[in-house]
């Protein structure tokens, strides 16, 4: 006989049991599963949301002349900017200037009051020692005296700006926008102006290389979908191993292929095709040229995953009912491949947004993108709003696009592998 | 007798293969010497196991694959040299092969577009090849969206809707359960009645072979054993490979000792002569195989009624409703099976009594060695 364990105390005390045992039984299950989850998560948070976060909002928090200028960033809340300050803004000016060249920050104040206006930093450093000296006001024509730029309303109005502890002068600056002394937004004069145009380049290289990575890797994807697995296998190898190279080796590779004195060149000479050696590297050709050869595994690899889930017996239906081969390839074989047409050229435009090592390393000084000038602001200049806003505005674009891309063709029916 | 004008022309061939010969390799012929007719209207069965040349054989004849040598004639076209668009040849395939990315009408109307046909027939021709399979109101779904029997009516609608010159079908059941595959069984069959079309079916099912065909070619290693009507086919089997690949099967070893005209006389390996008609063997002290059919073989006979009566004694009993499938030793082989119908209450007998069973001498027949 078989027993079977029943609760004694009938039904609903058996019923209080059972769910106990059941909510035992489920927190060790829980308590595994946020245990396999919570390294990865730490770590993520950590190394990766929190610092992009942060790097975030360092486009629009922008306390440095609160925190060095205090006296000054309060007496300059009630100006009104119509003329020059008052003498009691000038007193807090030496006070604040005096205090700050004592810790040795006056340099700070002017290195981010030079982003809004050039010259200021040498200004400041100059006014920041005369202060020191200073014992007995009126404070205002001394000042002048020191340095004349104390006379120009527009220094004042910069000032007034960069108190204001959050910003929107990043953003302004990213798109080529800057304020006039009577804080009207107005566009860089043409000359100035480098952002937009660079935002422009990105995007017409990614787009560029993102359709010869298209047009050149298709088909070779529907080549490796449809040869007998032995043949493709070993041509998978070949477009694989390139994938498996770091990013950097390429580059250096095309380096060493695209110089002057280099291998494509003397080809060239060689077969004479050209009389004297051209200049590929350091050009927008050499650029485009090795981000298609990086990117082109990336574009290929999901076109041809998706190719080989299409059956052979499609074709073979096709062309039975009467199609001929391109008829029934560009109604019945191409219109199934383009969700991973689709997610490669996503992949592909998205990563060659973020180029940076690349064009460094083979471009010349037009053919950089955003990155390299994100790069610029956070390692050489140290400016991190400059860099936060270049940043946050490519992320944002990414994000647009891939929504985009959501609408028209569906996160769902993507295929990566 | 001589024919009539009308009679010779509903018999003539209208797909021919003449010595038709494939190989992939260049070492082993995969179809070897192949001559078959079909005539018009014919639903043709190629029955086989897998790799006996038949669905290379159909793959030629739809013009995905060619033959290595010999020729098809389709109508009065040779097919030699032309590529499968321009057949006019309807296919369906064992996977559907609907294109998933149209809808069930635009699946229907692409032959049609195909072919230039105005929009407004398109219309009126798809629904009525909708129609012809029941599938009138689906015409806006996709093929993801329908069961497997629905997606293969609406491959066969397809197939047949530009009107071909013959119907291709390659195991298009294969992947439906089997009461579902019996409904479409009969379905296809009462669509090739009522239509007059010429289909050519491949199928490794035997069952389906026998329920749909008007005659069936059995393949093997790349030759048609035999072509005849099903019951043809499981009554006169022509060689031992068809006797056992349709229908049950037992099988005596013997060697022949005497041939008088069609009947010969046996002697069995494990002991026993058997007197049995003498279809493919050779002659007297050549090795045979006896075939007969389990359903055939009658239990403690009386005596007299039949010239072949053994003693056999039974092994095991199994019953399955409308038989009761009784495995007996008989002449030293243990594998011998008697159907016994379940038409008059149950066998008086259990595993271990002895009985007698005995055939007809036209039931047995005298076979090559496999």
């Amino acid at each position: 006989m078989v027993s079977t364990a029943v609760p004694a105390g009938g039904l609903i005390e058996g019923s209080a049991v059972l769910k106990s045992h059941l909510r035992r039984a489920e927190r060790t299950r829980k308590l595994r599963a946020v245990g396999l989850v919570l390294p990865l998560f730490l770590f993520i948070m950590v190394s990766f949301i929190i610092p992009i976060g942060v790097m975030l909002f360092q486009s629009i928090y922008d306390p440095d002349i609160r925190t060095l200028m205090p006296n000054t960033a309060a007496a300059l809340d009630t100006w009104d900017g119509a003329d020059l300050p008052d003498e009691t803004v000038f007193a807090a000016l030496v006070q604040d200037l005096a205090a700050a060249q004592k810790e040795k920050k006056a340099a700070l104040i002017g290195r981010r009051l030079n982003y809004e206006m050039s010259g200021l930093r040498s200004e400041l450093v100059k006014s920041g020692k005369a202060a020191m000296t200073m014992t007995a006001g009126p404070y205002k024509d001394q000042m002048i005296a020191v340095a004349p730029i104390w006379g120009d309303r527009a220094t004042w109005a910069v000032i007034k700006r960069a108190a204001r502890t959050y910003t929107p002068y990043y953003y302004l600056s990213s798109f080529d926008f800057e304020y006039t002394a009577d804080n009207d937004v107005v566009a860089v004069p043409e000359g100035q102006a480098v952002y937009k145009a660079v935002f422009v380049r990105t995007l017409g290289i990614s787009l560029l290389v993102t359709a010869l990575t298209l047009v050149l890797g298709f088909p070779v994807a529907y080549l490796l979908a449809t040869q007998p697995p032995r043949i493709a296998n070993l041509l998978l190898i070949l477009v694989l191993l390139p994938f498996w190279t770091s990013l950097l080796v390429r580059t250096t590779a095309w380096v060493v292929l695209l110089q002057t004195q280099g291998p494509i060149n003397d080809l060239l000479m060689l077969t004479g095709l050209v009389d004297e050696r051209v200049q590929l590297i350091f050009t927008r050709f050499g650029t485009i040229a090795a981000m298609t050869h990086i990117q082109l595994p990336f574009t290929l690899l999901p076109i041809y995953s998706v190719m080989k889930t299409i059956s052979p017996s499609h074709m073979r239906a096709a062309r039975s009912l009467g199609a001929n081969s391109f008829y029934a390839f560009a109604r019945v074989y191409f219109p199934q491949t383009l969700p991973g047409v689709a997610a490669g050229c996503l992949l592909t435009f998205i990563l060659c947004l973020g180029y940076y090592i690349t064009p460094a390393l083979v471009g010349g000084p037009t053919d950089q993108l955003i990155s390299t000038y994100i790069a610029l602001f956070t390692n050489s200049t140290v400016n991190w709003g400059m860099g936060s806003a270049l940043g946050t505005i490519l992320l944002a674009s990414t994000l647009v696009l891939y929504f985009v891309y959501n609408r028209l063709v569906g996160i769902d029916r993507m295929r990566l592998t | 007798m001589a024919n009539t004008a009308a009679e010779d022309a509903a018999n003539a061939p209208y797909v021919r293969f003449t010595d038709v010969q494939k190989t992939y390799d260049g070492e082993k012929l995969v179809v070897r010497d192949l001559n078959l007719d079909i005539k018009k209207g014919e639903f043709l069965t190629m029955l086989g196991p897998s790799g006996s040349g038949k669905t290379t054989t159909l793959l030629m004849l739809a013009g995905f694959e060619v033959p290595t040598q010999g020729d098809i004639i389709l109508g009065d076209q040779s097919l030699k040299n032309m590529p499968p668009h321009k057949r006019d040849i309807g296919m369906v395939f064992q996977n559907y092969a609907l294109f998933p990315h149209m809808t069930v009408e635009e699946n229907c109307a692409f032959p049609l577009d195909v072919r230039k046909v105005g929009k407004a027939e398109i219309q009126t021709r798809v629904k009525r090849a909708l129609d012809m399979v029941q599938l009138g109101g689906y015409g806006k779904r996709r093929p993801g969206q329908l069961s497997g029997g629905q997606q293969q009516r609406v491959a066969v609608a397809r197939a047949l809707v530009f009107n071909p010159k013959l119907v291709l079908m390659d195991e298009p059941l294969g992947a439906l359960d089997r009461q579902l595959r019996e409904q479409m069984q009969l379905e296809i069959k009462h669509l090739h009645e009522r239509l007059g079309i010429t289909v050519v079916y491949v199928t490794h099912d035997q069952g389906e072979a026998l329920t749909m065909s008007n005659r069936i070619a059995v393949f093997n290693d790349g030759e048609v054993q035999q072509l005849a009507t099903p019951d043809t086919l499981y009554e006169e089997p022509q060689n031992s490979f068809v006797a056992q690949f349709i229908g049950e099967n037992n099988k005596l070893r013997g060697t022949v000792r005497s041939l008088n005209g069609t009947i010969c006389e046996v002697d069995v390996e494990g002991g026993g002569a058997v007197r049995a008609l003498a279809v493919r063997i050779g002659g007297v002290g050549s090795a045979t195989l006896l075939s007969l059919r389990p359903e055939r073989v009658k239990i403690n006979p009386p005596s007299g009624s039949v010239p072949n009566v053994f003693p056999a004694k039974v092994e095991e009993l199994i019953y399955l409703g409308d038989h009761i499938r009784t495995r007996v030793s008989v002449c030293g082989h243990d594998d011998f099976v008697v159907k016994v119908p379940n038409a008059e209450g149950r066998v008086p007998f259990q595993p271990g009594s002895a009985i007698t069973i005995g055939w007809k001498v036209e039931d047995c027949r005298a076979l090559d060695v496999l």
